[in-house]
């Protein structure tokens, strides 16, 4: 039957301008004019602790007496402490925790929150009713106290197991993740339920695929747009529960400086002062709301129906 | 004719779209007399019901712009004030929706919906709006208005919530009714209901209509006269009998030949290919006749006996199960090579659910389907893999038929490749092929689907069902969604595939007409039953059981001189497939009335409104 | 309806025990153990330390114990605090009222700032007041509550010394003066947690409006002649709110999180500030304790919620 070509052909113009799906979602990402300039900007903040060390190499534990409590001057940019230790290193230095608390915890609730949402979206029977039940369950946590009572247990053993600052991290990053991957999970199940149903995946399931074959070429590719965005949203949610817990000096240790750690040494010394709190709040605050913006620009990109 | 109510003239309507402003309305001019109905007709982005939202300033003003004149009893709209315009809305200007199910706000009573317009303008208090609304629903014959005034619209059917829309239309006796394909998105009996409705209310009132619809029967069934709607202009207008008789204008012809129209195929026992006419030329071209494709001396291609599928209901607080949803009810049929058996019915008869229990896309309760002898329902999950290779599906919506992520190639060619039948370079050309075989050139394969128009994807879709060579084609209102001249296109290409393939097609229709023209044989369906099959001229042509000759009564045609008068058509709904846990379906009776003609014998209930209708 | 609320009662029960269940899995499998102290004095002899254990039964399978400590919270005995000397849950109910407080108004505060700048943002998408609106709310919800805390302690308390920045529960006096110095030492707690949350509130109105503002009902209620305000407020308000109560349910763990942070800036003597004081002081009862009464408010409040939903949505009595 090849080449036979019928008498009906299609009297409809064929279509113009080819664009796929990938540059569509770029060139409607670019129209979000915050979320480019949020790109830049975060762009700047993780090039600076990765690379500002070597641009600024002071050492973070400097104890200088003379240079206590300075503020921002040519010797120290961003001031110093109450100890005279540079700001501007331990920021660089503690914003790479920072940032790979936020990115790591991100990667952790997604993937929970992925594969919890895709089992409870594809299963018909008592899986989906079961798992909803606990990711609403988890839903009415009171997050932050449950972060804190885990660390408050846990916090010793893992020293011992990873050493401080590995400790801490793995305790922290795993933590937050296992506490944040439901909204995730709910999203990932809500877009399996609506895509399972889709003529095309009906289409593909007539064709004798797979179930496998349905969730990796069909389901999830069109479930992730919703996801990434959700995904962006968390980065920056991990972040600020870091802050808070380093804040609230159940975080990390004085010895590594993550931005909030560095709020909470310093809000007792606010009247004289204010630089110590002010530029590791504005580091969090320019990251957290550059990703804000960025999974905006995303949602826009991925989901043009969608306007929030 | 006297002075018009309602004057349009040069009507422009500019749409900003991504900081461009794109022109959708280049100037349409018509009008509506006293009591006059008058139908703006189009295909879907023509620009009719930009036009009716442009008339009454109901488009979002920051993105649209509106240009040309309107005059209403006199006034001008356009540069009427906002107060000004809020005192023409929903009082001499009423206007009801397509959807029926999302025009009512879902948290307020339909009594105070309806009762809002009054007090808006007339002042009226609240008691007395509601009294008065309560009025209105009688009118709109709404069973026990009374007990319902207090109900929450999603207590209603499609229906009777078009229905209510209605009253509040009517609320404040309006001088014009602007409709806006108020009856698409109901089934053919409702609809002619509907319809009805709107002209007897039309005569009480003394108001003038202008319709907004898609659907040439609705036009000659309604309209004294048609504007014809084309790429945002008026091509034609005039009185709807010669719009009918002796079309002027090109596109005007192209659209009507290939209406469908129920009637046309007595006295043919074949399927008949739709005439082609050119949109801008207004050339016809050649109609070949189409070829007997049935081979009716093989065995059937499939084989359906006693397919019953039910779905439970659950509710409460243990979700016990309540009730039971018999979607399909022993139904048997069987499907030769090269036949089309079109399965017809409103919704919730349980057509669909019938294709797709035949595919096992959805697991049966019982029965048996025997493709080319096998039977499916005993088949393991990887067999049932294998078998569905020889029976494929065709949605409805071609919209969400295609993989948005997925070249329109790659779509094609995944049949092939997921069954390991060719290698990756081979299924390329083999999609290459098959789109070339649906009328699409083969470059479009590395296209995405949005970028192609509804018919295209459809076509694409076909391919895409095509290329495991499959014996059966489960096409589930397949045409349905589609304007009417691409729907013919469709249509044609799907009746040249049968004939050279040798496909069996069983069609998933709520069309009527288009189910005339296509199929051999034709089997009603009614709350999951089979109610009557036989071949196609059998069933429209001698109709023997109530509910097919309601269901053939209902369907408008679209020919002015046969116009009916429907008054006195019934206001019962469809009724629900729902039964209790412990329902035992009855035991049914067939009778054959002529050769493979075979009618369910029908008890009492049917002796009453339904009789009534096909009399009238 | 009543059904509803019967169903939702039933479900806050087993969230409520399996909230409890985890808390306590948490602490029994955390390392060492409550009588750690205890454990560590030279002067226990290891019997008497092993007659506590057994007393206290330890070494009992964790579903026993589980149900043993249950039982004895429904029976109100929460334990001792070994900080301070008193009974947990006198502890609690002594402070329960100025959190309950500072978290009510600032969820008040948050409401109606949001619901009418969500709404009227909404009115007209990406008008220029809406892109402030919405730029705002962004900046908004970024601002982490202890950095906005500093803020305002900096430029209030610090620069302009306008308000104080400690909060006292039982200051002294009477009358107006006492009921105003009050106020003030609430404005910045209820402030910082209240904008915090309105910013994200703002966003969910007003995508929820948004979404109405597109449904037919809309135009149908335009078509009828009713004003703008009408329209937006009889039938575009009812129907946005009923997914943001949703949503605002969801946030309310997030609220009580914001809650400790903004007790411990401001030295409010809340039930979040013990919390995390009893952290830092090994207090092992009132840390648990603490912990499952936020449990207990989140499900509380989750279950307010859930009929407020029942009350907005006709169609829910259906369901």
């Amino acid at each position: 039957m090849a080449g036979s070509t019928l008498a009906s052909p299609s009297v409809e113009a064929p279509p113009r301008a080819p664009a796929s799906p990938g540059r569509e979602t770029w060139r409607r990402f670019r129209r979000h004019r915050l979320a480019l300039a949020s790109v830049a900007v975060l762009a700047v903040l993780v090039m600076g602790v990765l690379v500002g060390g070597l641009v600024w190499p002071v050492a973070i534990d400097d104890i200088d007496f003379a240079a206590q409590l300075q503020g921002p001057s040519w010797d120290h940019p961003f001031g110093t402490d109450d100890l005279g230790q540079d700001l501007l290193a331990r920021m660089i230095s503690g914003g790479r925790i920072s940032l790979a608390v936020g990115f790591v915890a991100m990667a952790v609730a997604s993937v929970i929150g992925i594969v919890v949402g895709a089992l409870a979206g594809m299963s018909r029977r008592l899986l989906d009713p079961a798992l909803m039940w606990l990711t609403d369950l988890f839903l009415s946590l009171p997050q932050l106290p449950l972060l804190l009572l885990v660390i408050y247990l846990f916090r010793d053993t893992l020293k011992a197991v990873f050493g401080v600052q590995g400790g801490v991290f793995v305790m922290i990053v795993a933590v937050i993740g296992g506490l944040r991957w439901m909204p995730v999970a709910r999203l990932v199940r809500a877009q399996f339920l609506t895509l399972r149903e889709k003529e095309f995946v009906e289409a593909a399931r007539s064709q004798g695929a797979t179930t496998g074959h349905l969730v990796r070429r069909h389901i999830l590719p069109n479930a992730l747009g919703p996801v990434i965005v959700a995904a962006s949203i968390e980065v920056s949610a991990a972040i600020i529960a870091e802050s808070t817990l380093s804040f609230l000096g159940l975080g990390f240790p004085p010895d590594i400086p993550t931005w909030g750690r560095l709020l909470f040494d310093a809000k007792d010394h606010l009247d004289v002062a204010p630089h110590w709190a002010l530029f590791p709040g504005a580091a969090i605050f320019l990251t957290v709301l550059s990703i804000n913006f960025i999974g905006d620009g995303l949602r826009d990109a991925l989901d043009p129906r969608r306007v929030l | 004719m006297a002075d018009p109510v309602l004057s349009v003239r040069d009507l422009t309507a500019s749409f900003r779209t991504e900081g461009r402003w794109r022109e959708v309305l280049h100037g349409v001019s018509f009008d509506v007399g006293p009591r006059e109905t008058v139908a703006l007709v189009g295909e879907s982005g023509s620009g009719k019901s930009v036009s009716a939202m442009a008339i009454l300033r109901l488009l979002p003003r920051d993105s649209c712009r509106v240009g040309g004149s309107v005059r209403f009893d006199g006034r001008e709209l356009l540069s009427a004030s906002d107060a000004e315009m809020r005192r023409v809305r929903g009082d001499s200007v009423a206007m009801i929706f397509q959807e029926p199910m999302t025009s009512l706000n879902p948290v307020l009573t339909i009594g105070f919906q309806i009762a809002e317009a009054l007090i808006q303008h007339r002042g009226l208090s609240r008691s007395a709006a509601e009294a008065e609304a309560l009025r209105l629903l009688d009118k709109v014959r709404i069973p026990a208005a009374r007990t319902r005034l207090h109900e929450y619209p999603h207590r209603f059917s499609g229906g009777m919530r078009q229905r209510v829309m209605i009253a509040m239309a009517l609320a404040c006796r309006p001088k014009l009714l602007i409709a806006d394909e108020p009856t698409t998105a109901l089934d053919v009996t409702i609809q002619a209901q509907i319809l009805d409705l709107i002209k007897s209310l039309q005569d009480d009132e003394g108001m003038s209509v202008l319709f907004i619809t898609h659907d040439m029967g609705v036009v000659a069934e309604i309209a004294d006269r048609t504007v014809v709607v084309y790429r945002g202009r008026a091509v034609e207008a005039g009185p709807t009998a010669r719009i009918f008789d002796a079309p002027a204008e090109p596109y005007t012809r192209a659209l009507l030949a290939a209406v469908p129209r129920l009637g046309a195929m007595a006295g043919r026992s074949r399927p008949l290919r739709f005439p082609v006419v050119d949109r801008d030329t207004g050339a016809e071209g050649a109609m070949p006749e189409t070829p007997d494709t049935v081979r009716a001396a093989e065995r059937p291609v499939l084989e359906v006996r006693d397919l019953t599928t039910r779905f439970d209901i659950r509710s409460g607080l243990f979700g016990r199960v309540t009730g039971r949803i018999h979607a399909v009810e022993r139904v048997s049929f069987s499907v030769a090579a090269g036949e089309t058996l079109a399965l017809v019915g409103e919704s919730g008869c349980g057509k669909s659910t019938t294709g797709r229990s035949i595919l096992r896309l959805i697991e049966p309760l019982s029965g048996s389907v025997l493709l080319d002898g096998e039977d499916v329902m005993a088949l393991d999950p990887k067999a049932l893999r294998v078998r569905r290779q020889r029976m494929q599906m065709i949605f409805q919506d071609p919209f969400a038929s295609l993989d948005p992520r997925m070249s329109v190639g790659a779509a094609v060619a995944e049949p092939l490749l997921i069954n390991r039948l060719a290698t990756r370079r081979e299924a390329r050309q083999r999609a290459e092929d098959l789109l070339a075989k649906v009328g699409l050139s083969p470059e479009t394969a590395n296209r995405f689907p949005h970028e192609f128009s509804g018919g295209q994807r459809q076509r694409i879709c076909i391919a895409r069902a095509l290329a495991l060579k499959p014996r059966l084609i489960v096409a589930d209102e397949a045409v349905s969604a589609l304007d009417v001249s691409v729907k013919a296109q469709v249509v044609n290409l799907m009746l040249d595939l049968q004939a050279d393939m040798g496909l069996a097609y069983l069609m998933i229709s709520h069309d009527m007409a288009v189910v005339e023209r296509m199929s051999h044989r034709v089997a009603v369906m009614y709350l999951g039953e089979i109610v009557e099959i036989g071949p196609r001229a059998a069933v429209f042509g001698d109709p023997q059981h109530p509910y097919t000759r309601k269901l053939l009564a209902a369907v408008p045609v679209p020919d002015p001189a046969r116009r009916r008068d429907r008054h006195g058509l019934a206001d019962d709904e469809i009724r629900s497939p729902i039964r209790a846990p412990d329902h035992v379906a009855p035991e049914r009776h067939y009778r054959e009335v002529s050769p493979g003609h075979v009618v369910q014998l029908w008890g009492a209930d049917w002796a009453g409104p339904a009789a009534r209708d096909v009399a009238a | 309806m009543g059904a509803y609320i019967l169903r939702r009662l039933l479900i806050a029960i087993p969230s409520l025990l399996g909230i409890s269940l985890i808390l306590f899995v948490v602490l029994a499998l955390a390392p060492g153990d409550p009588f750690g102290e205890l454990a560590a004095n030279p002067n226990v002899p290891p019997e008497v330390r092993a007659a506590l254990r057994v007393k206290f039964g330890l070494d009992d399978p964790i579903l026993t114990r589980y149900l043993r400590w249950l039982v004895a919270m429904l029976h109100g005995d929460w334990g001792f605090s070994f900080a301070s000397r008193v009974n947990v849950d006198t502890l609690i109910l002594q402070r329960l009222p100025t959190t309950l407080f500072v978290v009510g108004s600032s969820q008040v505060l948050a409401l109606l700032v949001a619901v009418p700048v969500g709404l009227y943002a909404a009115r007209r998408p990406y008008s220029l007041a809406d892109q402030v609106a919405n730029t705002l709310a962004f900046v908004g919800f970024s601002l982490p509550t202890f950095f906005t805390g500093l803020l305002f302690i900096l430029l209030f308390s610090i620069k302009l010394g306008w308000l104080p920045f400690v909060y006292q529960a039982d200051l002294p006096g009477s009358g107006l003066a006492w009921v105003w110095a009050n106020v003030r030492q609430a404005i910045m707690p209820v402030a910082v947690l209240g904008f915090f949350q309105a910013a994200s509130y703002t966003r969910y109105v007003r995508a929820s409006a948004l979404d109405v503002a597109r449904l037919d009902y809309v135009t149908t209620a335009r078509a009828k002649g009713l004003t703008e305000g009408t329209v937006t407020r009889r039938h575009v308000a009812r129907n946005a709110l009923i997914p943001v109560v949703t949503l605002v349910a969801l946030q309310i763990p997030a609220v009580f999180g914001g809650a400790i942070v903004t007790e411990q800036i401001f030295r409010i003597p809340g039930i979040g500030s013990l919390l995390i004081d009893a952290m830092l002081s090994n207090d092992t009862p009132v840390v648990m304790a603490v912990t499952f009464v936020f449990a207990a408010l989140v499900i509380l409040f989750n279950l307010v919620a859930d009929l407020l939903y029942g009350w907005l949505d006709p169609r829910i009595a259906l369901r």
